[in-house]
This record gives C-alpha cells, sequence and structure tokens, in this order.
C-alpha cells in the first residue's frame, strides 16, 4: 500500500540559511503520526512544505504516491490534503456558518459558479450542517468567526480543515494556547473527526501528543532523528537527549 | 445563551417570510423608479435622476472590488469609460447601416466592452491583491486615459465622439429623445444590475470573493485560486462599470477621455467609500448622495470640490464604515428596544453642530470669495442671508460660530457617547449585540 504521505531527501534553503537537510518522513494511510521536536527545529516549516505553502529546494514530497512538491496549496488540497494553522486563520468577518460553507463549496463541486444560490444548495446546507454540530458550534453559526472566544476560534479552524473532506488532515498545533479542560475537549474531538483518515499534528504537549499519536517522529535542527511508536520514542536515548529530557519525566 | 442546542436537521432554507420580504423590498424599489419622474417631473430633477441611476450601477460594480472582494482599484473609471465608447461606436454603426438593434439593448454593448477590456488585461493585474494592485490599476488608468488623446479615430481627442440616440430603431414607438423616456431606460437597467450583482453575492463564487477579501492565504488551503477569484471578480466589475458608460454615453450622446480619466475613478471611489463597502446597499447610498451633492454644489459654490474632501476626510476617520455602517449601527439598539434613549442626545447635539458647520462653511465661503473671486463681488448668500466677505464682522461671525459652535458641539457628542454607551449595553445584554 502506497503511504499517505512521503518526503523523500527533502532540503529548503532560506538564502544561504538551510531550514530542513535530508528530510525523509513516511506517514501510512490511515495513521495518526505526529512530529515533534524543540522550538526552531522546522515544524512548521515541514508543514508548510507539505501543503504547498512553500516549495523545497530539492527532494521530493509525494501524497498518496503523486509528486505534489512545487505544486500550489490549493492544487494539493484538491487531491485531498488540508491542513490547519498554528495561529488562527480563519475569515474574520464571515459568519462561522460561512467560513465552514466556503470550505465545504469546492469539495461539493460548485467551484467558482456564479450562476447558483447558495442558500439554495442542500449538500452544501448539510454538509456545514454537519461539520459545525461536530465542532459543536452550531449555536454560534451567525457569530463573526473574528468574535469568537480564542477556544471557538481554535475549533472552527478545525472545523474549516475538515470540512472539504480530505483524507489526509494536518494539524499544526491544535492546542497551543488552551486551558487543561479544553485540550482534553480537543483531542477528543480531533480524534473522533479524524476516524479513518491520515493525520499529521505537530504539538508541544507531550500528553496529548503520546496520547493520539500511531507513530512520532522528532525532528532536531531539521532533520528527522528517530521515527517509531510512542514506546520506542520514549526509550530512544537519542531523543531523550535531544529533546525530551527536560519535559518527559 | 441558555437556547436549547441545535441540530443540524434543524437547519433550514431560508424561510419563506424572509424571502418575500426580500422580493418585496425590488418590487418598492420598482415602484418607486416608476412613479419617481411623476412626483417630481421637472426637467432638472430628471436630469439628476438619470445621472443618480447610472452613479449607483458604476460605485455598485465598484463595489465587487473594493467591498466584495478588497480590491481597492484607482482605475475603475477605464472600464466605464471603454463602456461609454464601445456604445457610442455601436450606436453609430447600428444607425449607419440600419442593424435593427433598438436602444434599450444597446447599454449591453458597453458591459461586453468593459468586460473583454477587464478579460485581457485582468489576469496579470489580478495576480497579486493590496498595494501591488492599486499601484497597477493606477498605471492602467493613466495609460488608457492619455492614449485616449492619442487614439483619435477611437477616441476622438478631445472633443470625443458624438451620437444621435434618436437615430436608433424605435422600440414601443418610442424615440428616447425626450429625457423621461431616457430616464426609464436607465431605471430599468438600474434595476437590472442592482438585481444581478445582488445576486452575484449570493453565489458560490460571491462568497469565496467574501473569504478572499478576509483571508487570501486560507483560501488557497480550502481548494481555491484566489488569483482566479480576484480575476474574475473584476471581470465582473468590468462588465457592470461598462454597462454604466454605456448609459451614460447613452445620456449625453456623447463619450469623450473625460469618462475613463482619474476624476472619474476617483469620484466612484468616494461615492463607493462614503456610502459603506460592507452591506449591499452601501454603494447606491453613496452613489445618491456624491451625484447630488456634485450636482448641487457645484453651483452653489467655486469651492466644492473642497466639502467633498472635508466630506470624505470625516468619514475615513470617522465612520469607516460609511453612512451604511452608521445606519447598521443601530440595528442591535433598535431590536432591543434601546434606540429611544439616544434619540434625545442626537437632537440636542443637533443645533450646536449646524452651528458648527455653518460657521466653518462661512469661513470657507468668506475665504474663497475674498482670495479668489474678488472681482465677482463680496457678498455671499448663504442660507439666504446675505454676508459681505470684506466687512470684518462676517470674518467674526464665522470664527465665532465656528469656535463656539465646536465648543458646545463638543459637549453634546460626548452625551451621545455616554447615551450609546448606555444603550449598546442594554442591547448587549439581550444578546442583540455581540
Amino acid at each position: 500500500m502506497t503511504a499517505a504521505i512521503e518526503i523523500l531527501n527533502v532540503e529548503k534553503r532560506f538564502g544561504n540559511v538551510g531550514i530542513i537537510h535530508g528530510l525523509n518522513l513516511s506517514v501510512a494511510q490511515g495513521e495518526r503520526h505526529a512530529v515533534i521536536g524543540p522550538n526552531g527545529a522546522g515544524k512548521s516549516t515541514t508543514f508548510n512544505l507539505i501543503s504547498g505553502h512553500i516549495a523545497p529546494t530539492s527532494g521530493e514530497i509525494r501524497l498518496n504516491g503523486d509528486v505534489i512538491s512545487g505544486l500550489r496549496p490549493f492544487e494539493i488540497n484538491r487531491r485531498g490534503l488540508s491542513r490547519s494553522f498554528q495561529v488562527t486563520n480563519v475569515f474574520a468577518r464571515m459568519t462561522v456558518w460561512e467560513n465552514v460553507r466556503c470550505a465545504v463549496l469546492w469539495a461539493t463541486g460548485h467551484r467558482y459558479a456564479f450562476w447558483k444560490n447558495v442558500d439554495d444548495l442542500p449538500e452544501v446546507r448539510q454538509r456545514t450542517a454537519e461539520i459545525l454540530d461536530d465542532i459543536n458550534l452550531l449555536h454560534r453559526r451567525e457569530v463573526p468567526a473574528g468574535l469568537l472566544t480564542y477556544a471557538e476560534q481554535r475549533e472552527l479552524e478545525i472545523g474549516i480543515t475538515i470540512a472539504g473532506g480530505a483524507d489526509v488532515i494536518m494539524l499544526d498545533e491544535p492546542t497551543a494556547g488552551m486551558s487543561h479542560a479544553e485540550t482534553e475537549r480537543a483531542v477528543a474531538l480531533i480524534r473522533r473527526l479524524t476516524e479513518g483518515r491520515t493525520l499529521v499534528i505537530v504539538e508541544h504537549d507531550m500528553s496529548v501528543v503520546f496520547g493520539l499519536a500511531d507513530r512520532i517522529s522528532v525532528l532536531v535542527y531539521g532533520h528527522i532523528i528517530a521515527s517509531g511508536t510512542p514506546d520506542e520514542i520514549r526509550g530512544n536515548p537519542k531523543v531523550r537527549e535531544a529533546y525530551l529530557g527536560e519535559e518527559a519525566h | 445563551m441558555s437556547v436549547a442546542a441545535p441540530s443540524a436537521s434543524d437547519i433550514r432554507p431560508v424561510a419563506r417570510s424572509q424571502s418575500l420580504k426580500f422580493y418585496g423590498i425590488w418590487v418598492i424599489v420598482a415602484i418607486g423608479l416608476v412613479v419617481l419622474p411623476v412626483i417630481f417631473s421637472s426637467g432638472g430633477s430628471l436630469t439628476s435622476f438619470s445621472l443618480i441611476g447610472i452613479a449607483i450601477i458604476f460605485a455598485l460594480s465598484y463595489n465587487i472590488l473594493l467591498g466584495q472582494t478588497g480590491l481597492l482599484s484607482f482605475g475603475h473609471a477605464v472600464y466605464y469609460g471603454l463602456g461609454g465608447f464601445a456604445v457610442v461606436h455601436m450606436m453609430n454603426a447600428v444607425a449607419a447601416h440600419g442593424w435593427p438593434l433598438p436602444l434599450p439593448f444597446i447599454p449591453l454593448v458597453g458591459g461586453l466592452g468593459g468586460f473583454c477590456f477587464a478579460a485581457v488585461i485582468g489576469w496579470v493585474m489580478t495576480k497579486r491583491a493590496g498595494t501591488v494592485f492599486a499601484m497597477i490599476s493606477l498605471g492602467i488608468g493613466e495609460l488608457v486615459a492619455s492614449s485616449s488623446l492619442i487614439l483619435r479615430s477611437v477616441f476622438g481627442g478631445e472633443s470625443g465622439i458624438t451620437t444621435d440616440r434618436t437615430a436608433l430603431p424605435h422600440m414601443f414607438g418610442w424615440s428616447f429623445g425626450p429625457q423621461i423616456q431616457v430616464y426609464y431606460l436607465i431605471a430599468f437597467w438600474v434595476m437590472i444590475a442592482a438585481i444581478a450583482m445582488y445576486a452575484l453575492t449570493r453565489t458560490p463564487f460571491g462568497r469565496i470573493c467574501n473569504a478572499v477579501r478576509d483571508n487570501p492565504e486560507r483560501v488557497e488551503f480550502i481548494g481555491y485560486d484566489p488569483h482566479v477569484v480576484r480575476y474574475l471578480s473584476y471581470c465582473f466589475a468590468g462588465l457592470f462599470a461598462g454597462i454604466a458608460g454605456g448609459l451614460t454615453a447613452i445620456n449625453f450622446e456623447i463619450a469623450n477621455s473625460a469618462y475613463l480619466g482619474a476624476v472619474q475613478s476617483g469620484l466612484v471611489l468616494f461615492a463607493t467609500f462614503i456610502g459603506g463597502t460592507a452591506y449591499f446597499f452601501g454603494p447606491i447610498l453613496g452613489a445618491i448622495l456624491v451625484t447630488y451633492l456634485q450636482l448641487g454644489l457645484t453651483s452653489l459654490t467655486t469651492v466644492w470640490q473642497l466639502y467633498f474632501g472635508i466630506i470624505f476626510i470625516g468619514i475615513v476617520m470617522f465612520a469607516p464604515g460609511g453612512i451604511a455602517g452608521i445606519l447598521m449601527m443601530h440595528r442591535p439598539l433598535l431590536r432591543a428596544g434601546t434606540l429611544g434613549t439616544v434619540i434625545p442626545s442626537y437632537l440636542l447635539a443637533l443645533l450646536p453642530t449646524l452651528v458648527l458647520v455653518g460657521g466653518v462653511i462661512l469661513g470657507i465661503e468668506t475665504i474663497a470669495h475674498y482670495t479668489a473671486s474678488q472681482g465677482e463681488g463680496n457678498v455671499i448668500n448663504l442660507f439666504g442671508i446675505p454676508f459681505n466677505a470684506t466687512t470684518p464682522s462676517t470674518w467674526i461671525i464665522a470664527i465665532v460660530t465656528t469656535i463656539g459652535g465646536f465648543l458646545v458641539a463638543r459637549m453634546t457628542w460626548r452625551r451621545i457617547v455616554e447615551a450609546w454607551d448606555r444603550a449598546a449595553r442594554g442591547a448587549r445584554d439581550q444578546g442583540y449585540l455581540a
């Protein structure tokens, strides 16, 4: 079976500064894969590379076997990969309902249609309502996204990410800045919503990582130093030295 | 927020009563457009209504860019002007060859002209939004305006190209010679264009335009190419601007280089912004006000552009939502029933504010007369009261009313803010305001 995501020898340089070098990573279909690493290790850059936000300097990235490196983000999205952002990145002046609906439109095949009434598309309405129900924001659907609480915006961020029905979901620090109770809720939400899909997640909260992930990759200075199950990672001396030392007693 | 959590199946399409209300508004507008010249039947008001109608289409087309897609264009008159020239050439061709194309269909030619030029030039222009787009639009505007003076065979040089609207085949026995018939032609197109542009905002494309306005980066990650969205939006704006320009050419029976110049581009930006870009009806209000001011002020004062500037700066600084924004601010208060507590403070502020405005106007006019138009006599007629610009008493009155009016008005403005805060709190408590 082809891997959902395969990164082969990817390098990313900004001018003379190499951020990512010799990056190799493989995420199997249906796997929940966490990428961890200290600040500045290149986790967000890796996300940006996979999702097409930036193009790799060299190397190859494959999605379900097809090369996607060098494609634009919307082309990659149309092939079934969707990502969230570390800093909330929603449509602030539009309502919660419209935010999710926008994310549903391409996937339901309406594209740039300027001859259809958007309120008159039953499958769009149905799907939007389901997503809002899933992220528990149905009662807030008429509120402009910019006026939501922080935790609600994070949930909307996840909602927009999954709304298109992509089978590879990438979440960039979905629980950053959340309280303990909010984090627990968010993890349960992520677990439920990514059922049967491939998930790649960047996360700093180790309880989230070890509770959620099937496999973990440790990124240090733009290079994967270890990749394995949570138990393997916990027992790996290189990882303990580089990263987990002070955080995972 | 103790409302029972709704479930996904509760989400129904727009309620029938709401869509009835929606169609009701358009029917009322249509009836209003029909009876308007019956109530105000003078030739002058017919001319004004015709110009206002054209300005409404033009401003709405501009708002497809500014309000809907977040594109600030400094050269929108290019499409208006090219629509006008397309129409003039078409009308002359129809008259010369005897083609069976009556006048009411001619504005479509203008729309086509605007659309085609936008389609050709738009792809490169809309690659980037923001400052880059604004600068390119300014450049294209200058380019087209200056070539209009060079390419004489197409644009007719400084004098422009004239036409005769009565030379076209008549329809329903209408020759479209009298202004009333032209007014109804324009009113008809205002309805068509306004409904079409409103409908456009309610399509998947229209919604994605708003998403591109709010956050073009994120749009790329939900499957859309913001460049394509901006391009389509640009083409539609060109189409409707072309219709507006075409109607102008029919109205004046001429198209000249002034149609596509920077002044025209500035005016539409001005009208749209003053009206308010966040609501569909905002540019309509702006177009009515600006056209009316333009027609009224030019006959009253030589420094009318100065007043335009003051109004524009005032709106940008104190009410960036425009007139529509100010009006819609009151909606939650109206729903919560707390609007009544704000009204008295408005009434209280009215008199001192008017005194202040009167003082400022007197000051401006006095200076203008004293410095610029000394030869034309020094008497300023303001609100029916004659003032002599050379006597010190006029200067003193202007200074006293300006300063005194400001000091008193400022106190009443504070009362408005206080009353507003109280009313808003009431609305917030009832959940009408976030």
